[in-house]
């Protein structure tokens, strides 16, 4: 899940009689599946809701390429930094469909990124992790993207018509992102060495926890859920949406010939689920706080593409500038 | 403020087909905003020809002209095809 | 040193001067000036890739000892790369990288242009496939130094002096030797003979536009990319981008 712990700002669920002419209206709209479109009425905290939760979405689509950013010089053959060029490449595209979808409810992309910039805003926590070899850009597409899948494939039907049909196009494009993940695993498992072997598990045993903490705080523990999923910008609980990544993933790990890090995880007949031993929430915490073992490199390098860049957009405006004079 | 103008972009995706909207770009002019929009929304063949405007120029009906705008139209069943009843061995008309 | 015959020579020459742009261009991934252009600088090294891919394949066949394009792209150490000199420079700022974009751009334009009416069929359809991508990239490139050179009075600044540390390379790709003229003659390749007065027309029109000098003809001195006489800097990017096939040299990827 790319947006966690998305602040609503209500911490109670206003029933329809206790609301106004105008939020019944809307909230009823919402209950009939009618999409929310930029121009119609809408409470301020459903608008302030969604900037936020688009834009950490949107930003975590743009330091996502950093990780792999890390090894797309380093790929091993030409056919595989191809597709992984082709992915980083989706993902701006993936943080732009957002961010344009975000901008429809007035918010202002520069702002919002200084907001990130700044550490005002949030992104997923997962990208704070480190990718350390070859073995985690496969880890990366199966197990990364496969849950931001399980998060997003529900939030096509949002309630908010641009951030659905932003979700619709991105998760066309991604089908292809966990593929490509699973297959780079696959053939090092099934026809590499060793040392390629262990990469593999590596990959895994440092990357399970980390997919699991994507989809946010246990449901206890998320006071805002009720009224995201009111507003239906969130249509299934983190826990509902974790188990049904666990449970998806498991036979895939199991094609692999690999393990993952938890003595717990068992099959669960009675359930139809799989058991899963405890997340460490401190952990996730902490990296939500900032303190995760890439929070500093990762906005460092946000930031410093950003002034780096900015004698080069303030290039292109004055040019803009000019012609449009020589035309007047 | 954003340093760059933000674009409407829209879409052939096929010849014959009408320029649909797929969304927006930052451009510092218009140039730029074709440019951009054919990295951001064709990367995967979608398109045949681009149109952008800058958003601010766009002007949008608002919410609540719903009623008056659009719904005169429902009652004029008379405008569609199928509210005239010919008998059968007039054939397809 | 390894020396093929003069076509496959000439054949790892444009595929190694893709593939090096190209690993530059990867560089920037997640510093780009803007958003928007992180999508255009990675959609040109992906056509860049794609490119190098076709012409190694075709180098390896004409190799045919069994070698491949993977191998040729990670196994061979920078005496043996034919790639033109300036592609292997640092990136530098955008205003460096996007000049050295143009400059390559232009060249390769009007090398593929040529390069179609090649006798030898897939060199002419190499050619005739990466021309419509190469238009684009120029297209592209020429808009940004533009941009840049008629912009604010610091990119003004700063093309300039991406264009001294630059332009000293240039004299590597707009002479021909003897044994590229052969291949002309033959017309197994097509006539690439007028691409350097083409190159310096294409060049000035674009610079006029963005107030910028066009420099004296740069002067070969030293460096040789053709007897794999490198810029220092070439060796490290190597390094870099052959790394896994180095280190694990029976793995299958």
């Amino acid at each position: 899940m790319y947006a966690q712990l998305v602040e609503t700002g209500t911490k109670k669920l206003k029933t329809l009689d206790e609301m106004g002419p105008e939020e019944r209206a809307f909230q009823e709209r919402i209950d009939a599946e009618i999409k929310i479109e930029a121009k119609n009425w809408m409470p301020d905290s459903y608008r302030k809701t969604l900037i936020r939760q688009i834009s950490q979405h949107a930003h975590s689509e743009i330091v996502g390429m950093l990780p792999e950013g890390n090894w797309v010089t380093r790929a091993p053959t030409l056919k595989r930094k191809l597709q992984l060029m082709a992915k980083i490449q989706d993902e701006a595209g993936h943080g732009l469909y957002l961010y344009s979808a975000m901008e429809t409810l007035g918010a202002d992309r520069d702002e919002e990124i200084d907001k990130l910039h700044t550490g005002r805003a949030k992104y997923s926590s997962i990208f704070n992790y480190p990718t350390l070899n070859w073995a985690d850009m496969g880890a990366v597409g199966w197990l990364v993207d496969g849950a931001a899948i399980v998060n997003q494939v529900p939030l096509q039907r949002t309630s908010y018509g641009p951030y659905a049909r932003a979700m619709i196009r991105v998760c066309k494009e991604e089908s292809f992102h966990q593929r490509q993940g699973y297959e780079i695993l696959l053939h090092m498992m099934r026809h590499g060495t060793e040392a390629q072997q262990e990469m593999v598990q590596d990959a895994i045993n440092r990357l399970w926890w980390p997919a699991l903490m994507m989809f946010g705080p246990s449901d206890e523990h998320s006071p805002n859920s009720a009224q995201s999923m009111a507003w239906k910008i969130k249509r299934h609980t983190n826990d509902e949406l974790r188990q049904r990544f666990i449970d998806q993933t498991i036979p895939q790990l199991e094609v692999l010939g690999c393990t993952v890090p938890d003595p717990d995880l068992k099959w669960n007949e009675e359930t139809g689920h799989y058991d899963f031993g405890e997340i460490q929430w401190d952990e996730f915490n902490r990296v939500i706080q900032g303190h995760g073992p890439c929070n500093t490199e990762r906005l460092n390098a946000r930031r410093n593409a950003h002034e780096n860049g900015a004698w080069v957009r303030a290039a292109a405006v004055a040019h803009a500038e000019k012609k449009q004079k020589a035309v007047a | 403020m954003s340093q760059w103008t933000l674009f409407e972009v829209f879409i052939r995706s096929k010849h014959g087909l009408n320029h649909k909207h797929v969304g927006s770009v930052h451009a510092a002019d218009a140039e730029m905003a074709i440019e951009n929009a054919r990295e951001l929304y064709t990367r995967r063949n979608e398109g045949v020809s681009i149109w952008v405007t800058p958003s601010a120029q766009i002007t949008a009906t608002a919410s609540d002209e719903k009623e008056a705008l659009f719904d005169p139209s429902e009652d004029k069943v008379y405008r569609h095809a199928s509210f005239y009843e010919l008998p059968e061995e007039v054939g397809h008309m | 040193m390894q020396k093929y015959d003069d076509l496959t020579e000439f054949v790892l020459r444009m595929g190694d001067s893709a593939l090096i742009q190209a690993q530059r261009l990867c560089e920037w991934t997640g510093k780009a000036p803007a958003l928007e252009e992180e999508l255009a600088l990675m959609n040109v090294g992906l056509d860049l890739v794609g490119q190098a891919r076709n012409w190694l394949d075709y180098a390896a066949e004409l190799i045919g000892d069994g070698t491949d394009a993977d191998a040729l792209a990670y196994r061979r150490d920078e005496r043996n790369y034919r790639n033109v000199l300036m592609v292997e420079q640092p990136n530098g700022d955008f205003a460096v990288t996007m000049l050295k974009q143009f400059l390559y751009d232009v060249w390769q334009f009007h090398m593929l242009s040529k390069l179609r009416e090649s006798k030898d069929d897939r060199v002419a359809a190499i050619a005739t496939k990466s021309l419509k991508e190469v238009t684009y990239h120029l297209r592209r490139s020429s808009d940004w130094i533009k941009r840049l050179g008629d912009g604010t009075e610091e990119s003004h600044q700063r093309m300039v002096k991406a264009i001294d540390d630059v332009w000293r390379f240039t004299y590597d790709f707009l002479q021909l030797t003897e044994q590229e003229n052969a291949l002309i003659d033959s017309q197994v390749i097509g006539d690439v003979r007028d691409v350097a007065a083409q190159w310096q027309t294409k060049v000035n029109a674009v610079f006029v536009a963005s107030t910028l000098t066009v420099p004296k003809p740069a002067e070969p001195f030293y460096l040789n990319s053709r007897e794999g006489v490198h810029s220092e800097c070439l060796g490290a990017l190597l390094a870099e981008m052959q790394y896994l096939q180095r280190a694990h040299p029976n793995a299958s990827w």
